[in-house]
């Protein structure tokens, strides 16, 4: 079917595309070139006066694993909330802080995303991730594999095992959990926790390991980049939430030495000890560092007002933190000898200090890093507020009198400690395609997607013109899923099943010897059980497995 | 004959994944690592090859139109067992949502008990890897463990290596209510189990006790359900010394009343021990019949554990109500499609409406249902997955012998297909 979509105003910052009207035309699920003269359209959509961007892509979301299963479990009033009906097309479900497979699928797509990444699989937990994004329809997914905190890895740290062992096994463990990045998460501090340790700085000894965060971070980066993977070494730092933890981050970029490291949900990562409540911003330091560091990426982890649930592998911080559950009520797990998971509902509140600064400190550092390809749009689904409050945050982002009228409506203490309101920086279509599209799919390392270009996959969200930017966001007049029609004024019409990215790292075969050793020594299943094979993706006709490319290999 | 070795078991719940078995032709034999539990699980002949509607055999489509047409005409279908492969559950959710149907799995009532005290006040829990390199005290209360799963000691706690425990086999084994049928939990250099028995019933006083004498309360009484204070006081004492303490019971082992009141005692005073600067971890006994499959699918797919219902056209649940047993006897419920691929003794529930059963080959019924569909057993005729007790670890069940039976999901989603 040649579809051919006429007249849009073309925001594609992959293909250097800023606003001009130009007409598309799709195949196969594909872009194509203008066909031949005399060759017959199938379907044409009049989008004179639309905005044309491709689908956007969410690089960390919290929609597949074990943590997001209890965080449902933890909480059914909050679902009660929020029933979703069945349709002839679509499926039942609940939706708000943590919602059902299904209609995380529909929910995403009718925002216009078509493709959300799990950023915490752990190795022992990646079935059931890639069961559970089996199940969201619509999107394609993937997810970054956490190590850090495994005691394998703990162990060749201690036994001095040279990088290339290293480098081995992170590829390794990439292949046997189906992975498209690396995440490391309060590096080594879910491990210590099991030691009851309760913090753990950058320097700060695990007290069995004698290794510190530091470390992890410096190994497990080299291991990234050298053997290949694009999306650079996923940091959840030390010390989340902590006051003070801005010079710990300002630490843990400057002291990766250069090596590329995408520092996540940096606004919980962001906090000072100024001021008469001993909470302040480190947004303007922490961005600063970010525009000086070339090899740094961001995504912000904006939080926004209301109920919502934190769920993460950072058990230690999590424990440390069940004093505010609201409701109250949380679970923490040590997991495996591979990681833990902690999950405590929160209600972010404007009117209390610490809520409504936080809220400050994320915006400040969305307006103030300078280059848009190197920081995204998220709010660490749903730790900082549910995916579906994007459209808010992006009019916040392009609207500075309505940001401003937010910010004052928020705690006044908070309103003296935050700079927000003397930036005038308003963000553009083409920075918000650059940072939830275009920057975001050239982070994952995905090819032929986050582009309208010729050859790319035709993932399109089409939206009409609106001031007010959330209107706007929220309700697409079309989106297209590799070609196909999936939404119209913002409702699903038709559903389909996207694929899973990942990368296949070559590996030396002599690693799965000492792994096997270790299985049978000192785990509950036997290494071969453990690695999950392509026929598990697919066997059941609706999975597929999209294999992207390396960086050349040192 | 071929041999098979790794095979992982559905059956157990604790994920052994060591078995040898001989397939010979449709015979398996289980030659190695076997168990109480296991064994005749796997060996369980096929017996049944043939969909029968009112007790004539009949092929797969007729009896799939038939199942259709009863859900068609039902007001309110249960869907109970829900002991099945995480594709079979796949399978009931679709079934459910089409038809309006309650998804009530079989063991939820036990389960209930621990759901009724996570969703009012968490817990701190721990996987098995855990248990097995870093408990150092394990705690097992209202539960016969080794009765429970055969293996658990000596793959779990007797192991002989462990990375953080100098010697595993001078950990402490102490039982609190029901003692062990066995010698299990005797320590590979004999040393045996603390015992301190009490009724079921009176466990939610005794671990009561137990959480005030850990955090330092006075107790006046010296005699707690026929247990010395002083013997609780040494337990308490324990559990505060411990590196890694462990608590364990089993749901659906503590049949009283309001026995949730217990799970939250026990899951608060482990709460409260990670406050006294060492760890302690809960640990959670279940995993058998796919319970935890059921509502780890269920939980992804309408956000509720297993035990929903979807008459609405959406998710709703209520962990009393919609007991699929107590509405078919009240009347409530007008149909029940009942599924069970893993065990032939688990049979429907009682009733005088129409049954509609998707189960393992071999079933034998007092009342022949309405439709009976014999289905291929996840982890031995077609390949699948199943969750393990811990909630954490999902094992990849292998295809063993070739049966020719349907899997629970191709036969749920021809029979959704057809409504």
């Amino acid at each position: 079917m040649l579809i051919k979509l006429t007249g849009g105003t073309v925001y594609d910052p992959a293909s250097g595309i800023d606003g001009q009207v130009k007409t598309l035309y799709v195949q196969d699920g594909r872009f194509v070139k203008p066909p031949a003269e005399g060759v017959g359209i199938d379907k044409e959509y009049d989008l004179k006066g639309k905005v044309l961007m491709s689908g956007a892509i969410d690089m960390h979301t919290h929609i597949g694993g074990g943590k997001g299963n209890i965080a449902r479990m933890l909480i059914p009033e909050d679902h009660r909330k929020d029933p979703v009906h069945r349709s002839d097309i679509t499926r039942s479900g609940c939706g708000h802080a943590m919602p059902s497979t299904f209609t995380t699928g529909y929910r995403y797509a009718e925002m216009g995303y078509t493709a959300g990444f799990e950023p915490a699989i752990l190795p022992i937990n990646a079935r059931q991730a890639h069961m559970e994004m089996a199940d969201i329809p619509i999107l394609d997914k993937g997810g970054y594999v956490m190590l850090g905190s495994d005691d394998y890895l703990l162990r060749m740290l201690t036994a001095k095992k040279d990088q290339k062992a290293i480098n081995d096994y992170v590829a390794w463990t990439m292949n046997a959990a189906k992975a498209i990045g690396v995440k490391v998460v309060n590096p080594g501090g879910i491990n210590a926790f099991k030691f009851n340790q309760r913090q753990l700085d950058l320097d700060e000894k695990n007290t069995h390991y004698q290794v510190t965060p530091r470390e992890i971070l410096q190994v497990l980066a080299t291991a990234v980049k050298e053997i290949g993977v694009k999306h650079p070494l996923h940091v959840h730092g030390c010390n989340l939430g902590v006051p003070g933890n801005v010079d710990t981050t300002l630490d843990t970029m400057q002291g990766i030495g250069g090596l590329p490291m995408h520092l996540t949900h940096i606004q919980f990562h962001s906090y000072g000890t100024e001021g008469d409540f001993k909470f302040s911003s480190g947004g303007a330091a922490i961005a600063e560092s970010i525009n000086k560091h070339k090899n740094i990426t961001a995504d912000v982890g904006q939080i926004l007002f209301g109920q919502t649930i934190t769920a993460s592998g950072d058990n230690m911080r999590q424990h440390a933190n069940h004093g505010f559950a609201n409701p109250n009520k949380w679970v923490c797990m040590d997991i495996e000898c591979d990681a833990g998971c902690g999950v405590v509902p929160f209600k972010y509140r404007d009117q209390n200090f610490v809520n409504a600064l936080q809220w400050a400190i994320g915006l400040e550092i969305f307006l103030l890093v300078d280059d848009p390809w190197r920081i995204f749009l998220t709010t660490d689904h749903p730790n900082g507020a549910p995916f579906t409050t994007y459209p808010h945050l992006i009019r916040l982002l392009m609207d500075k009198s309505f940001r401003n009228d937010m910010l004052a409506t928020i705690h006044p203490e908070a309103q003296k400690m935050t700079t927000l309101a003397s930036i005038d920086r308003e963000y553009s279509l083409q920075e918000i395609a650059i940072l939830t599209r275009a920057g975001a799919a050239k982070l994952v390392g995905l090819e032929d997607r986050g582009s309208l270009a010729e050859g790319a996959w035709a993932d399109i969200t089409v939206y009409t013109e609106d001031a007010d930017r959330e209107k706007m966001f929220e309700k697409p007049d079309y989106v297209f899923k590799d070609g196909e029609l999936v939404v119209v004024d913002g409702k699903v019409v038709h559903t389909k099943w996207g694929t899973t990215h990942i990368v296949r790292p070559d590996w030396d075969n002599s690693v799965e010897k000492d792994l096997q050793k270790y299985f049978d020594r000192f785990m509950t299943m036997k290494v071969g059980n453990f690695k999950i094979s392509d026929d598990e993706i697919t066997e059941d006709g609706r999975g597929s497995l999209t294999t992207h490319g390396l960086n050349g290999v040192t | 004959m071929t041999e098979i070795t790794e095979v992982p078991s559905p059956f157990c719940g604790i994920g052994t994944d060591d078995l040898t078995i001989q397939v010979d032709g449709l015979d398996v034999k289980v030659v190695e690592n076997g168990c109480a539990i296991n064994t005749p699980a796997f060996e369980q002949p096929i017996t049944d090859t043939s969909a029968r509607v009112d007790g004539k055999e009949v092929s797969l489509d007729i009896a799939v139109a038939k199942a259709a047409e009863l859900l068609r005409a039902s007001n309110q279908p249960v869907i109970g067992g829900c002991a099945t492969d995480v594709n079979g559950m796949r399978g009931v959710m679709a079934l459910a949502d089409h038809s309006g149907a309650v998804v009530d799995n079989m063991n939820f009532t036990g389960a209930r008990r621990n759901f009724l005290a996570l969703q009012d006040s968490g817990w701190m829990n721990t996987t098995l890897a855990e248990i097995k390199n870093r408990c150092d005290l394990l705690l097992i209360v209202g539960v016969d463990l080794e009765g429970f799963a055969p293996r658990f000691f000596e793959r779990y706690l007797w192991n002989q290596e462990s990375m953080f425990l100098g010697d595993t086999s001078q950990r402490e084994i102490i039982y609190i209510g029901k003692a062990p049928s066995g010698n299990a939990s005797t320590s590979p250099v004999g040393v045996k189990a603390k015992v301190l028995p009490c009724a079921d019933e009176d466990l939610p006083e005794v671990m009561a006790v137990l959480r005030a004498l850990v955090k330092d309360k006075k107790i006046v009484a010296e005699n707690i359900c026929g247990i010395a204070l002083s013997d609780l006081q040494a337990v308490a004492e324990q559990l505060k010394a411990a590196k890694y303490g462990v608590v364990t019971w089993a749901a659906g082992a503590l049949n009283f009343d309001h026995a949730e009141l217990m799970v939250q005692m026990l899951s608060e005073m482990v709460k409260d021990i990670n406050n006294m600067d060492t760890r302690c971890s809960g640990f959670p006994l279940g995993g058998k019949e796919g319970d935890q499959t059921a509502n780890q699918v269920c939980g992804w797919t309408s956000a509720y554990p297993a035990r929903a219902r979807f008459s609405s056209g959406f998710p709703e649940y209520d962990p009393f109500l919609y007991d699929s047993n107590a509405m078919l006897a009240n009347g409530e419920a007008d149909v029940l499609v009942w599924v069970q691929a893993f065990n032939v003794a688990s049979v429907p529930p009682q009733t005088d409406k129409p049954a509609i059963v998707v189960a393992r080959s071999g079933m034998l019924f007092d009342t022949e249902p309405d439709v009976f569909i014999p289905v291929g057993t996840p982890g031995i005729d077609h390949a699948g997955h199943a969750y393990r007790l811990d909630n954490v670890v999902a094992i990849r069940l292998k295809k063993c012998r070739d049966s020719g039976l349907p899997s629970t999901a191709e036969v749920l989603n021809a029979i959704e297909q057809a409504l």
